[in-house]
């Protein structure tokens, strides 16, 4: 099954994964991290394919993606 | 079922420190897809990063090579100095619009038209970023800046500069290419830009230089998303995407983002 891994301590949420996203498969969390960004995660595991655009826009470099 | 792997591995060529631009600076990706195409060339051991001045000023902190950090806009003149001595390293300035088309103007034209060896990645987001957002020397027109509240006009700042095509008169470059860090599309062929510059220089064929559109939403009164939109429609107008000149295939030619 592919899946993406957000690090959620690194992201800032600044939203360009879950905007190009092609499935539509991210969403932003309502939880903040210790900055207090809310980071973006796998809203449905099921829509992924593991295409790597997240971690391609993603310009914190904290998106791993597995597949 | 296949045993899953990982697809994109951290960059070995980017350190573990964590980058402190904005959320949704495209810093962020131009220092990833510079660390990935090092990488890919396995040059990292004999590359030295010339960091200049603007948000970048800690380039030397985040990509895992040799770093040397230059006084404002003498990025080139840094790297010609390295490159000359050590002509076996892989040299590289990493530069803004603010420090390589205002202060540095000089600099760049010069060891353009020397030929010097070694590659620049220009990032141009048309604003001064790191000092508060002031009209940079490729302030689009009619832009609003900390320092042209009412829009730039022709009257008080004359047209914006366009580096490529000013540097393309010249006979020096090897290599020059505008790309634009906005879609996924745009942002796999300025890797392959990137890419080719390096190997221009590692071909030894003399100065090559990629000018990246470049996001700036926290000057620019925008969200960052509604930003690289705005690289997308409006900056490309301005700065057209194109391969100005490639030595290694004699040819230039219109950005094909679907490519």
């Amino acid at each position: 099954m592919p899946r993406v891994v957000i690090d959620a301590e690194i992201c800032k949420g600044c939203v360009l994964c879950v905007e190009f996203c092609p499935r539509d498969a991210l969403e932003m969390s309502d939880a903040t991290n210790s900055r207090g960004h809310h980071p973006a995660v796998l809203r449905d595991d099921e829509k992924c394919t593991g295409c790597a655009v997240c971690a391609l826009v993603c310009p914190g470099v904290c998106i791993e993606v597995y597949r | 079922m296949a045993e899953e792997k990982l697809i994109n591995r951290y960059p070995d060529a980017l350190t573990d420190v964590e980058m402190r631009y904005c959320p949704g600076c495209t810093h962020g990706t131009a220092h990833r897809l510079v660390a990935e195409v090092i990488d890919e060339l396995g040059v990292r051991d004999r590359t030295v990063t010339i960091a200049t001045v603007g948000c970048s000023v800690f380039a030397y902190e985040y990509f895992d090579t040799d770093a040397v950090q230059a006084a404002h806009g003498r990025g080139p003149a840094v790297a010609t100095g390295i490159k000359r001595v050590h002509p076996d390293s892989v040299v590289f300035t990493y530069q803004g619009d603010g420090d390589l088309a205002s202060i540095g103007m000089g600099e760049i034209v010069h060891a353009a038209a020397r030929g010097e060896n070694f590659t620049v990645i220009f990032i141009n987001n048309a604003v001064f970023g790191m000092t508060q957002g002031q009209m940079a020397p490729t302030t689009l027109m009619g832009q609003k800046t900390t320092t042209s509240p009412r829009g730039r006009t022709a009257e008080e700042a004359g047209w914006p500069i366009r580096v490529c095509e000013l540097l393309d008169t010249l006979e020096g470059p090897a290599f020059i290419a505008r790309e634009a860090l906005s879609t996924p599309q745009r942002i796999r062929s300025a890797k392959r830009s990137i890419k080719r510059a390096f190997e221009t220089q590692l071909a030894g064929r003399g100065f090559s230089l990629v000018e990246l559109l470049s996001s700036c939403w926290t000057w620019w009164d925008m969200e960052p998303v509604e930003a690289i939109y705005h690289i997308e429609n409006t900056m490309t107008e301005h700065f057209p995407l194109r391969i100005f000149r490639d030595c290694l295939t004699g040819q230039s030619e219109e950005v094909d983002s679907n490519a």
